[in-house]
């Protein structure tokens, strides 16, 4: 079983990207659970959303405590808040950010990757300038960078999920589908 | 076909393929996804259905059972203050026998305010006389929702399908929607016996003495037990036509089992890899989630547990100077048996708190620690 | 439905109260200690009589003038303390 936290501020949409992802893992016929961290939801509070993946039907119901890998789609969190908490060595942190991977030196031990998804949702107008939703764009990231699940079924997912602009939407994943760097220089 | 949907709009995906005729709701959180899906359906055309919008939850119970009583397929939703609200009517409901189905999502009662997950709003309506289905998955409570219908509409009784607050209402996960065709065979339209017919006037629920009174309650208990052997017909019946089965509980690895755990819902879902985990090590535990509570499947939990080494009992509630209700219930059905096992009742999860494997380890190791059990409820990370 | 109340044990009843017996079994003019009398003269018609009745024991005939049901009227007066035309009396009853 996979398990993947993401971290975001509300607004961003971090529960949808854990969704998206789930929907996406669903397509190619894969067991899903995703659940988000309910407290009281504010708009830029910071938001927990939770995935499990697996090859055989998901029972365990309670949060994700040890996380094999981290997504992060507000690079501020970082250091206001503990996010690698629980995880598991040798664990993923996909970090939304226009730094290199090397510059994040203090996740020592981990597998980090960066991709500025923000410039892409900017790009193709999703949210409002002051609060892109970079929710789509890191999803395609995540494709290239881990391979947890394909870019066909993301771009199926996005299609699904997305509310308005799917065709944006779309096209922020493909996108950074074909930018990301699969293999990134490790801290 | 598959989706990935939330357990709140599995329940409205189950009054859609059941075909509501009627729906009538007031939103509540964490309820509020399942109106919410059943108005666009309703909006959409997608479900031929009367939204009937109200002020109360009363309200809505009270639309609920005109709609019903009028022989309308009736469908609604609530949870905790709002399900608390609807308690006088939930009575009334019974004792005119209405075939209602009702969504609750377990939420803990206020105060304080609080929105997660907790079965004592349920539980406190057990004596309501409405049927009671806890359920563990995204896909059982849709399934349930068709269920309910086919046992509601044979006793003339109401269904609650019950579901836990985020954890079950806002996860996420695969479900099969089954065809709408299909589930039509399964569920033929209902045609109600005692309508409200203009044609063929009568009173309804008029004064009524003590001569016959006592006769009617007696009818209720008596549908009420035959429901117990309907649940598993129609539980076969939906196993046999869309793959899944259904029963009164759900037993895991108990068959050689000398330590027993019993749960609902989510809880006895995350017990499964505990269960799964110790039996490696080699420890003779087992699990029997407990599905339908009311009417309590008393004979069977008997023939499941006696004679066991011993029992555990974990409930997300609590009934105030006494114990959990399943614990309480479960220890009740086995008091004339011989070999009764003791029996260890935990409080677990209260307000929302998590129960992670490792709590429901815990539980399992300190019952097969102890010889007997030291008092009649123990409860699990109280902060001390 | 039948109007009075047939069934001997649980098996016979329906599943709720269900047209447990009508009113129209029970012969409530018996409980009567006044009866009302309208003197038609006085009478306008108005059919303020026949709305306030509470057992539904007053009807029109054909001229519109009330007409009392002794098989029902209880004899509470309040057709005699509504008329506004004081056309209803009240006698005792022999």
């Amino acid at each position: 079983m996979l398990e993947i936290r993401f971290h975001g501020r509300g607004g961003q949409g971090t529960v949808v990207a854990s969704k998206a992802l789930a929907f996406a893992v669903a397509r190619e016929g894969r067991f899903v659970q995703t659940f988000p961290e309910y407290g009281v939801e504010r708009r830029g509070a910071p938001v927990v959303a939770f995935t499990r993946i697996d090859d055989v039907p998901i029972y365990i119901r309670s949060k994700i405590y040890e996380p094999d890998h981290l997504v992060v789609l507000e690079p501020t969190l970082i250091g206001a808040i503990d996010v690698t908490e629980g995880l598991k060595p040798g664990g993923w942190i996909i970090i939304n950010s226009d730094k290199k991977a090397a510059e994040f030196g203090q996740f020592a031990g981990f597998k980090v990757a960066t991709f500025d998804a923000t410039s892409v949702a900017l790009k193709y107008r999703l949210g409002s300038s002051a609060a892109p939703i970079v929710n789509t764009a890191i999803l395609g990231a995540l494709s290239k960078i881990t391979g947890f699940v394909g870019i066909d079924a993301v771009r199926e997912a996005v299609r699904e999920i997305a509310p308005v602009k799917k065709d944006e939407n779309v096209k922020a994943a493909e996108e950074a589908y074909e930018k990301a760097e699969a293999e990134q220089e490790q801290s | 076909m598959q989706k990935v949907i939330m357990g709140n709009h599995a329940l409205s995906w189950g009054a859609l393929l059941s075909r509501a005729e009627v729906i009538a709701a007031y939103p509540i959180t964490p309820q509020t996804e399942v109106v919410e899906l059943l108005s666009n359906m309703c909006a959409d055309g997608d479900l031929d259905a009367q939204f009937i919008k109200v002020e109360s939850e009363h309200s809505a119970m009270a639309a609920s059972m005109g709609a019903s009583a009028a022989g309308a397929r009736t469908f609604t939703a609530t949870s905790a203050q709002g399900l608390a609200l609807m308690h006088e009517v939930l009575h009334w409901a019974t004792g005119a026998r209405l075939p209602i189905v009702m969504g609750n999502i377990n939420r803990a009662m206020a105060p304080p305010w609080t929105i997660w997950t907790e079965q004592t709003d349920s539980i406190s309506e057990r004596d309501t006389g409405w049927l009671q289905i806890y359920t563990s998955s995204i896909q059982e409570i849709l399934d349930s929702v068709i269920q309910a219908y086919k046992v509601a509409e044979q006793v003339y009784l109401p269904v609650m399908v019950v579901l836990d607050s985020f954890v079950l209402s806002h996860t996420n996960e695969n479900c099969d929607i089954p065809d709408q065709s299909k589930v039509d065979a399964y569920l033929p339209k209902f045609e109600n016996a005692y309508k409200l017919d203009v044609n063929k006037p009568a009173a309804y629920g008029g004064l009524t003495g003590p001569d016959w009174y006592y006769e009617l309650r007696y009818k209720i208990q008596k549908d009420t037990e035959r429901s117990l052997d309907l649940f598993v017909e129609t539980g076969k019946e939906f196993g046999e036509m869309f793959g899944r089965e259904y029963g009164l509980v759900e037993t895991y690895k108990l068959d050689d089992a000398d330590t027993v755990l019993v749960s609902s819902a989510s809880i006895a879902s995350t017990a499964r890899p505990v269960i799964d985990a110790m039996r490696e090590e080699g420890h003779k535990v087992g699990l029997i989630r407990v599905r339908v509570f009311r009417p309590f499947p008393s004979d069977l939990m008997r023939k499941l547990l006696e004679g066991r080494k011993k029992v555990l009992v974990v409930d997300r509630n609590i009934s105030f100077g006494m114990s959990g209700a399943f614990y309480e219930e479960t220890k009740a059905a086995l008091y004339n048996v011989k070999n009764s096992p003791p029996m260890w009742g935990y409080i677990a999860g209260l307000g929302g708190r998590d129960v992670p494997t490792n709590v429901v380890r815990d539980m399992i190791e300190q019952t097969m620690k102890e010889d007997h059990p030291s008092g009649d409820i123990i409860w699990i990370g109280v902060k001390k | 439905m039948s109007d009075e109340i047939k069934w001997k044990k649980e098996s016979d009843m329906p599943l709720m109260a269900m047209s447990m017996g009508r009113m129209t079994v029970n012969k409530t003019g018996s409980w009567r200690n006044l009866r009302p009398v309208i003197e038609k003269e006085k009478c306008i018609k108005c059919g303020i009589c026949w709305k306030f009745c509470p057992d539904v024991s007053i009807r029109l005939d054909e001229e519109d003038y009330p007409v009392v049901d002794l098989e029902f009227c209880k004899g509470c007066g309040i057709c005699a303390v509504e008329c506004p035309k004081d056309a209803i009396t009240m006698i005792k009853e022999e």
